[in-house]
Formats: C-alpha cells, sequence, structure tokens
C-alpha cells in the first residue's frame, strides 16, 4: 500500500469517483445468465465484471472425495488474465488458491450441505474484471447462483468491505482507494442470521476505528442483501411473463 | 486434515468448554508453553525453532538478491512459503503446496507486511534494478494445533536473528561481503488465534480442539496494540460481539507474549 501524491478524499469530504464515505458504488446483479449451469449470476459492482456458476449437487470426481454423511463444496476463484492492469498468467496465484478457499468458507455455512451426501457442489467463479473488492462480489455472486441451483440454504450471504482512506473509514473501497489506503475489511454475513462467515483484515486499524469498520461493512452487506433478493425475485417475474 | 478421534472425546471437549473449561486444564484464554530458540540453523541468515505445546515449527531466513517488483522499484522484497512437510503428522503428504499451507504463508505473510515490520526501502541496491529478497520458510515439524501462531512467532524469531549481508558495487558488479548487520525490522506482530466451540471463544487451540471448532479467527497485532491483519477460517460462523471481543482480547494476548518473549 504505497501512498500516492494525489488525495484519496475531497475536502468537501467526496470520494475519487464522488462517493460518499458511506456509500456503496452503482451495483448490478442478474441471476440466471448462464444456460448450462445449474445456477449462475453475474454481478458489476464499480467496474467489478463477475461471473459465478454452481453445478452440483452432481457425481464427485475423483469419487475418494466423497463423503457419506454430506455433499462436498468446492470453490474456484480466477480472475481472468485481462481483468487487470498487467496480464494475469491464467495459472492459478497463491493469492487465487487462498481466496478459493475462504470464499468457499464464507458460502458454506449457508448450506444445508448434509442433504446431498456422497455428492459435490462446485462453485466457479470468473473475474473478468477487477475493480477492488472482487472477494465480496464473488460471494454475493455465487450465493445467488447457488440459490439459483435450488440448493436449501439457510440465508443468502452478502459481502461488502470496509476500510479506511486517509482518515476515514469507508464502505466498498474501490482499487485505488484498496492500493493507496490504510486498511481494508471484507466482510460476508448472513443478515438474517447475523452470521458472519468471511473476514479478513489488512493494513492498520485501532480498536474503534476496526469497530465502526466493521460496522459498516454489516451496512454494506445489509443494503446488497436487498439487491440480491430483488435480483433473485427478476429472475422469476420474467419467466412468467414469458409463460403468459 | 483431521485424524480420527472418538465422538466421545469430542463431545467432552465441547461440553467443556460451554462451562468455560478445557480437556487439558487451561482457562480460554491462556496460552500453551511457548518456547523459542533462535540461530540454530547456522548455514540460514536467520532461524527460530518455536515450541507451543506439542506444536513445533521451525522458520530459516534467506537473504538473496533479485529483482524487485515493478510497482515498488525501491523495495526489496518479501516471500513467505509454508510446508506442512509429512513428518509433522499423519494427515500431511507430499507434494505441491495445498491450499491449507498457502492460507498459513499468506497469513504469516500479512501480519509482517501489513505491520510494515521489515523497512524494505533499506533493502534496496539499484532501485529497479537489484534489491534483496527475503525468503521466510516456514516449516512446520509436529503439527498439534495453531499452526497459524506458532509459524508467526517462529517468522518473527527467525527475522529478529536475521543478519544482512554488507555489500559493495564494483564495475556494475554487486559485491557480497562476508560483514553482516542486522535485518531492519522496525514492527514486531504477534498474531493470536481464537477457536469457536460451543459459541464460545477459545485462545491457542489445540489439535482436537480444531477438530471440534466450528470456525477460526486470527489477529494480528503489532507493537502500538493496533490491529494490523485477521483472518477467519473454518466453514462456521461469529457475530459481530465475538468479533470484537476477540479483538480486544488479542491485544491483550499479543501484550503478554511480547512481555514474556521480552519481543
Amino acid at each position: 500500500m504505497s501512498q500516492k501524491a494525489e488525495r484519496l478524499i475531497d475536502k468537501k469530504g467526496l470520494r475519487l469517483d464522488g462517493r460518499k464515505p458511506d456509500e456503496l458504488r452503482p451495483v448490478k446483479i442478474e441471476v440466471g445468465v448462464l444456460s448450462n449451469a445449474d445456477g449462475s449470476a453475474y454481478i458489476e459492482q464499480g467496474k467489478n465484471k463477475i461471473l459465478a456458476a454452481v453445478y452440483g449437487p452432481r457425481e464427485l470426481h475423483p469419487k475418494h472425495m466423497a463423503l457419506s454423511d454430506r455433499t462436498v463444496l468446492r470453490c474456484r476463484y480466477h480472475m481472468a488474465p485481462f481483468s487487470v492492469q498487467e496480464r494475469k498468467s491464467p495459472a492459478p496465484s497463491r493469492r487465487e488458491v487462498e481466496l478459493s478457499k475462504v470464499i468457499r468458507e464464507a458460502l458454506e455455512p449457508s448450506i444445508f450441505l448434509e442433504y446431498y451426501p456422497r455428492t459435490g457442489v462446485d462453485i466457479f467463479i470468473e473475474v473478468l474484471q477487477a475493480d477492488g473488492g472482487t472477494r465480496g462480489a464473488s460471494i454475493t455472486a455465487a450465493s445467488l447462483a447457488l440459490a439459483d441451483a435450488g440448493i436449501p440454504m439457510r440465508d443468502l450471504v452478502a459481502a461488502c468491505a470496509a476500510g479506511k482512506v486517509e482518515d476515514t473509514i469507508v464502505l466498498d473501497l474501490m482499487d485505488e482507494e484498496d492500493k493507496a489506503g490504510i486498511a481494508d475489511v471484507p466482510l460476508a454475513l448472513m443478515p438474517n442470521l447475523n452470521a458472519i462467515t468471511l473476514l479478513q483484515m489488512d493494513g492498520i486499524l485501532t480498536l474503534e476505528e476496526f469497530e465502526s469498520a466493521v460496522n459498516l461493512a454489516i451496512d454494506g452487506c445489509r443494503r446488497i442483501y436487498a439487491l440480491q433478493k430483488e435480483a433473485l425475485k427478476a429472475k422469476y417475474v420474467s419467466v412468467k411473463e414469458v409463460e403468459e | 486434515m483431521s485424524s480420527v478421534i472418538t465422538r466421545v472425546k469430542q463431545k467432552q471437549i465441547a461440553q467443556l468448554i460451554a462451562k468455560g473449561k478445557r480437556l487439558d486444564g487451561r482457562g480460554l484464554t491462556d496460552y500453551r508453553e511457548i518456547k523459542v530458540e533462535q540461530g540454530i540453523i547456522e548455514r540460514a541468515e536467520g532461524s527460530a525453532r518455536v515450541l507451543l505445546g506439542r506444536t513445533e515449527v521451525l522458520v530459516g531466513t534467506k537473504i538473496e538478491i533479485g529483482e524487485p517488483f515493478l510497482d515498488t522499484p525501491n523495495a526489496g522484497v518479501l516471500t513467505v512459503n509454508a510446508e506442512l512437510v509429512p513428518l509433522a503428522s499423519s494427515t500431511f503428504e507430499p507434494g505441491p503446496p495445498d491450499e491449507n499451507s498457502i492460507e498459513l504463508a499468506r497469513i504469516v505473510d500479512r501480519g509482517i507486511r501489513e505491520s510494515k515490520a521489515i523497512d524494505l526501502e533499506k533493502l534496496c541496491i539499484e532501485a529497479g534494478k537489484r534489491v534483496f529478497v527475503v525468503f521466510v520458510d516456514v516449516y512446520v515439524l509436529n503439527h498439534d494445533g495453531n499452526l497459524i501462531d506458532a509459524s508467526a512467532l517462529a517468522a518473527l524469531g527467525a527475522l529478529l536473528n536475521t543478519k544482512m549481508p554488507k555489500y559493495e558495487i564494483e564495475e556494475g558488479e554487486v559485491k557480497i561481503k562476508p560483514v553482516y548487520a542486522p535485518l531492519p525490522l522496525r514492527r514486531r506482530p504477534i498474531t493470536v488465534t481464537f477457536a469457536k466451540i460451543s459459541d464460545q471463544l477459545v485462545v491457542d487451540p489445540w489439535l482436537e480442539e480444531e477438530q471440534v471448532m466450528d470456525a477460526r479467527l486470527t489477529v494480528a497485532i503489532d507493537d502500538d496494540g493496533n490491529m494490523c491483519a485477521m483472518q477467519k477460517g473454518g466453514s462456521g460462523y461469529f457475530v459481530a460481539k465475538q468479533v470484537l471481543e476477540a479483538a480486544k482480547v488479542a491485544r491483550e494476548k499479543a501484550e503478554e507474549i511480547r512481555k514474556r518473549l521480552e519481543w
């Protein structure tokens, strides 16, 4: 996180893209965008463009991985080579391996895994364009893809980051803020259960700042949750119109 | 990563924790005994072995000359790698690093990097061309739970013990001299890991507790008591109150460890 000369927050307290500290970037979500997948979703959050697809429950390969009392959830988070400024090698980086793990662990608590023993559920996430906060947007989309696949869930998982930019605690950091900011706290939430399923942090925060960042991120998750529900309903409303 | 322990014992661990007790007699926020030995690998630039109860981790550091990253031409490079070597546990297998070892390495890395522990700019030899690269290799020798805290402590121990070679530039070539200075270390991040069992937070889980836990939370604390990294793991969840409580306890525990080890 190197310091840049340009100010990330202007004299009026507005951010580079004109947002207030507690404002989300524009979010667009669509459910059921891929015809081959059992469930899918697409999200745009700022300049992030991310596709998530779910296959399963289905027979698990390799078979010895299967569990007799629950389904095996697998997750692959992957960035397209053209999604960032410098071309990213398509081979999975260590960052992608870690994010695949934490995203899986963020979604696992929401699923009734025990309903489908001896099977596997695969989540594939492709970041087509990255703009900071991709893990959060990926979770938001992947949770909808799971719902779209008809997998029984306790709640949707909504995710959003908060952080510290200059002296201000802000919501939903974009790429420039992520890189030049002081700290970043990505968080995922099952809003109806108040359950935090992903929490990471990097940068320096006091306990008090951390507390405000967590509260702001939870607030952001709740706003994204509303958008998730809207997107999920929109799919079925449009199906009905076709039938009539 | 689970070996077979009986359901009876798992139940006992969970039931005791619900009552505020632990099977090994520790309080919920007590660490196991911590032993540190530094400088035990002479060929490494720095090294430390940490015993956390029966968990044992060895960290060696090596310093080599390499190229800086494009976006930080004036800074040296820090690389953390973790090996879950097969001799450490019946559940570790030889082969390329799996997601567990990658996550372990990245949590240790984040604590050191985000606290700005190493003054990386002092590791620059020629901007944009040559810098020192610090390799921190985490070697798990015996797995009895809480590899994160043991590894982070061993990494810090090894960095505190690391010597930097001095050099001269002769006709464009870097010549390493057999004279050493300490690594420019500014901060000493300490990680504190919690397991959530029976809806309680316990500090420094040992292996059997990890097999029962719903979720895990690691908080890294810098010298000023500020937080510099955090990571949730495991397939369970936390509520906001628990997260804030963990942050507070982590600060106290980090201070305690710092005093105990005089770091």
